[in-house]
């Protein structure tokens, strides 16, 4: 085969990779044609409803479903708790029981008709109230009862370096939990047939993980890994929390199973938020010490927050974020709620360690007189070891983003944001992530009618997956975008990574790109032998074969030299070979305005100056940092998971009290991606995560710049922001 | 959704003999756009549902008795696009705060006086006074977004309604229509705080719907604004609103309304403020002193001592907003 050097080839040389590409299935999505699994109504199908637990803590003492059972339509009845052994129910929201129906209407009235009761014991939901968790015996103990933390991590000797410190700051700053809040819920279309010689069961999940739910569906019911067969050709948001098959996919399965019929089991809002996984919080006391120019030369920090029934918070290990002091001493304790658990959400742990990091690092400025853009640059040579390899790209992105922003023009002293109830002010954090590509493969097929198709096990997040598939094989095989397809979706193509981590793009992208250099080197040798060229002088463009820039023939041409067996090559992920790599930097400054009579912020600007190696696609790229930009304005300013502490229960689990930013609340966004020749070179790099990362941190900075006030804890609700004006 | 009647009368008389059935378990539905919730949540469960889309005498706005009569099947977006209401100008402010285009367009302003609370205790499914055990949810619980005046019976939730603070400051009626026949009801006296889960928000029997409201004619003397606190621009209910209507005479206040919404289970006037505020002028130190008096006997819970400020806030801004001082740029 002739040998095809395996890189992106020359910057400049492209017709799509770089260039803004809209999405290929933007029509579909946008016109409705698009189906997720909410969508999967086949003949026969049978709708499920759910009962959940109404108690944060207590065990089910009765449940007879014969009421249930015994209505017109109700087909089966599973029971996800049960008296006696599996009778705990360990938070509001948590499954008891399903019901598949004709109509959902009808599974609702079985739902009703379940007699269900419990013995309610006491719960523990605050998060934020340490010693109220201490008082419940709600925290991390050794094997004599004795209370520890789950880190607790000295570096140097910190309480020296804060008496010998020109300016020492102490500040109190949290963030409070969130739910994924997925517009499409979690759930699972299945259809259990054993009739013919297809997959026994068909999972249409909605999941971020096609190629490896299949075998935890498969375990659950003995079947083989190959008897499942997984599809999700478009899924409404994951965020994280859509990895498994879970328990109410397990159900549908089974419900299938009894009754020979398809069963769509979704969750309802209300359960969607409560259930399926929510985001770790965080408090901190923080104490931090410099010298007078602003070298940061001690952190403190005693944090403690929730995950849930585990007992865990934000990762102590990585606490203060970015920013690496030669001293340091961390401590974090875990509050063990009987609330929903947690599940990875984006950019795990970094949203939270940047919110409290970097706004005691905007306090210690202030308290410098010093603007934190200069803080940040008189401490870029100590980074934290992920983080130190681009300390001039920080410098450089922290420079272009005062630019984008007017910083110079704008900047003011802490508080002084103007004479009237509403100041503005400006703020900036910055963030950290990884973004390398994992094991995962794409499979290229060349047919002799001139169709090539890439396909992988792979889904589409929402975040271009498929488009960015497509634009690298049609780039590499000189093809125009709609004359290649991009298949993803289904478990039944080669191996694609669950999309987690900011993985995907560099997996995908890069598995394609050498599947197709290998795919079209095989073509190159049909048509040096059919041509008489020598196959090493080949290229390909404008639908044709080049050699030294004479064409030989049209792409066309060449492809009838295949005959019936479609030239097939599958390419792996991840190789070092420049194709991709990873670590990415990344900051964000934000321009707010703040009600002081009201305690509403509003957004005027946000500058997010990102890098991720090379761009493939920047229209979907620039579209990912718009969605991360907005995401972090909504746990900045608006959105929280509120626990009821007398109830137990989870009261806004409903989209008017859980409170999202609407269109009118995001203000303007600048983005632009950091990419030098020297971030090219690198390859592609994942973008999904770290766009979300530094923008609560950079908001409520502008918010304290604004007021000269901290509001301490994300959402900076009016609330909040009030509550914290009258006791400044 | 529970299986209920579904009732499409052509009339008035038909709409009340159809809501007089089921012992008055019955439930009007105009818009939609709330009602469907509490349908879907289970907050509600009327055995009938009568739409009164189809009854044409509740259509369309027009003169009448020296003001205007507003059918109760008058849409927000229609409200607003009305001549006979441009000099309403609080109403039309706060028709143009509801920034969802879907409840512009289907939301009624009478279905918006007859809004359920949206307490989350309520909405949750713990009944119209959110109660467990015999204990008041919100008293022990999450009152954040609850009542600052008037709270000290078992209701702690706030009135839902965001239009009833302006048309009662400019002294609108309802009028109403029930198995005893019609009448005209001021709206200051249409609101009620119910003490048991039976009793209602407003002073409606079983039976009786609200037709049209009625609001008197704007005379060259008089201004009205209305502010409501929004945290969302865009779908979101206010957490504080006010509105004033005041009667001038060259710059000096000869008489003034002040109501304050979402402060109190019903629609709450604020006599004393509007007391003060005769004889003098309106402007950024006379607001701010009305807003403190207007405040001065709030009872916040636990939760919600931020309200008195927000409320404080709305009085001062719809007074301003009323004498044309208010910055646009804090709508």
């Amino acid at each position: 085969m002739a040998e095809r050097e395996v890189t992106w080839g020359p910057r400049g040389s492209h017709t799509l990779i770089g260039k803004e590409v809209s999405r290929i299935d933007g029509v579909e999505k946008a016109s409705g044609a698009a189906k997720y699994t909410n969508d999967m109504n086949q003949p026969g199908t049978l709708f499920a409803r759910l009962l959940t637990c109404t108690h944060a803590k207590a065990k089910v003492t009765r449940l007879n479903v014969d009421k249930a059972k015994a209505i017109a339509g109700v087909h089966t009845v599973y029971l996800f708790k049960d008296i006696g052994e599996n009778a705990e129910c360990n938070y509001d929201g948590e499954l008891v029981a399903a019901v598949a129906a004709e109509t959902a209407d009808i599974a609702e009235d079985g739902v009703r008709a379940i007699e269900v009761a419990y013995e309610v014991l006491p719960h523990v939901v605050d998060e934020q109230d340490l010693e109220a968790a201490r008082a419940a015996k709600r925290l991390k103990y050794d094997d004599d009862g004795k209370e520890v933390p789950l880190v607790d991590r000295t570096v140097g000797d910190p309480d020296k370096a804060i008496a010998d410190a020109d300016v020492v700051h102490t500040g109190y700053y949290g963030i409070h939990t969130i739910s994924h809040m997925c517009l499409e819920p979690h759930g699972a279309h299945c259809t259990w047939d054993e009739s013919g010689d297809g997959p026994k069961l068909t999972a249409r999940h909605s999941t971020q993980a096609v190629s490896t739910t299949g075998p935890q569906f498969a375990s659950q019911f003995g079947l083989d890994a190959s008897d499942v067969r997984v599809i999700c050709n478009y899924i409404g948001g994951g965020f994280g929390s859509k990895f498994a098959a879970d328990i109410w996919g397990w159900a549908a399965a089974q419900m299938s199973k009894d009754t020979g019929r398809p069963v769509r089991l979704m969750l309802d809002r209300a359960t969607e938020l409560k259930t399926p996984g929510t985001r770790p919080s965080g408090f901190a006391n923080v104490t931090v010490a410099a010298t007078k120019d602003g070298k940061i030369t001690a952190w403190k920090s005693h944090h403690w927050g929730t995950n849930g029934p585990q007992g865990g918070t934000i990762d102590g290990n990585q606490m203060p974020y970015v920013f690496d002091p030669p001293n340091k001493h961390v401590v974090s304790q875990g509050i063990a709620t009987d609330c929903g658990p947690n599940r990875a959400w984006r950019a795990p742990n970094h949203p939270q360690l940047c919110a409290i990091t970097d706004t005691a690092l905007t306090d210690l400025a202030a308290k410098l007189n010093m603007s934190p853009v200069d803080l940040y640059k008189a401490n870029l040579d100590q980074l934290d070891d992920t983080a130190k390899e681009n300390s001039k790209l920080y410098a450089a992105e922290l420079d272009r983003a005062a630019e984008l922003m007017e910083w110079e023009k704008k900047w003011h002293a802490h508080g002084k944001g103007g004479n009237g109830p509403v100041k503005r002010g400006l703020g900036v954090a910055l963030h950290r992530w990884g973004g390398q590509s994992v094991k995962c493969s794409s499979e290229v097929r060349i047919f002799a009618d001139g169709g090539a198709q890439a396909s992988i096990g792979s889904q589409d997040l929402g975040t271009g997956t498929r488009t960015v598939i497509a634009m690298v094989l049609a780039e590499t095989c000189g093809l125009p975008l709609e004359k290649v397809k991009a298949r993803l979706g289904s478990n039944e193509y080669v191996y694609g990574n669950p999309s987690g981590g900011s993985i995907t793009v560099g997996s995908v992208t890069g598995a394609t790109r050498r599947a197709a250099l290998e795919a079209t080197g095989i073509l190159f040798d049909k048509v040096a032998e059919k041509y008489k060229v020598d196959a090493k002088t080949l290229s390909l463009g404008d639908e044709a074969v080049w050699s030294d820039k004479k064409k030989v023939c049209s792409w066309k041409d060449a492809c009838r030299l295949i005959g019936p067996e479609p030239i097939t090559a599958t390419g792996p992920s991840p190789v070092a070979d420049g194709l991709t790599s990873k670590l990415v930097g990344g900051v964000q400054m934000a321009d707010v305005s703040v009600d002081t009579e009201t305690g509403v912020i509003r957004i005027n600007r946000m500058v997010a100056v990102q890098d991720c190696g090379l761009v493939i696609n920047e229209k979907t790229a620039k579209s990912q940092v718009y969605g991360g930009l907005i995401m972090g304005i909504a746990y900045a300013t608006n959105e929280e998971r509120i626990m009821d502490n007398n109830s137990g229960r989870y009261i806004n689990a409903d989209m008017e009290t859980y409170k999202l930013p609407r269109i009118g609340d995001i203000g303007e966004l600048i983005v632009e991606f950091y990419q030098p020749d020297s971030e090219y070179n690198r390859g592609v790099v994942g973008l999904g995560e770290p766009p979300v990362i530094s923008t609560g941190a950079a908001i409520a900075n502008a918010v304290a710049n604004a007021t000269g006030v901290r509001v301490p804890v994300l959402p900076m609700t009016p609330k909040r922001v009030l509550d914290a004006l009258a006791q400044a | 959704m529970r299986p209920f009647e579904y009732a499409r009368p052509q009339t008035e008389a038909e709409a009340v003999e159809l809501l007089s059935d089921h012992d008055g378990k019955t439930a009007v539905l105009a818009g939609g756009t709330d009602i469907m919730n509490l349908l879907r949540r289970d907050a509600i469960q009327p055995r009938r549902l009568v739409d009164i889309k189809h009854i044409s005498s509740m259509q369309g706005i027009r003169q009448a008795d020296g003001g205007v009569l507003v059918g109760s099947l008058v849409t927000l977006e229609d409200a607003a696009e009305s001549p006979l209401l441009a000099e309403h100008r609080s109403v039309l402010q706060v028709a143009h705060a509801h920034k969802a285009i879907q409840i512009q367009q289907a939301g009624t302003l009478a279905g918006d006086l007859c809004q359920l609370p949206h307490c989350w205790y309520f909405r949750n499914g713990y009944g119209l006074l959110g109660m467990e055990n015999g204990l008041s949810m919100a008293e022990a619980g999450d009152n954040r977004y609850h009542a600052i005046f008037g709270n000290r019976g078992p209701a702690k939730f706030v009135s839902g309604s965001r239009f009833a603070p302006a048309m009662i400051a400019w002294g609108a009626k309802v009028r109403v229509v029930g198995p005893e026949g019609e009448e005209f009801i001021p709206l200051e006296y249409f609101f009620a705080t119910p003490k048991t889960d039976r009793q209602n928000v407003t002073v409606l029997r079983p039976g009786q719907l609200v037709t049209h409201v009625w609001l008197p004619s704007r005379t060259a003397d008089i201004v009205s604004g209305a502010y409501e606190v929004l945290e969302l621009n865009g779908l979101d209910r206010p957490q504080a609103a006010a509105a004033v209507t005041l009667k001038m005479q060259s710059g000096i206040v000869r008489d003034a309304r002040i109501v304050m919404g979402h402060v109190a289970p019903t629609p709450w006037v604020a006599q004393e403020a509007a007391n003060a505020l005769i004889g003098q002028s309106v402007n950024e130190d006379t607001a701010s002193r009305v807003g403190d008096i207007a405040v001065a006997g709030a009872t916040p819970l636990s939760m919600n001592g931020f309200k008195v400020q927000m409320a404080r806030a709305a009085v001062k801004r719809s007074l301003l907003r009323a004498v044309g001082q208010l910055d646009e740029a804090l709508v």
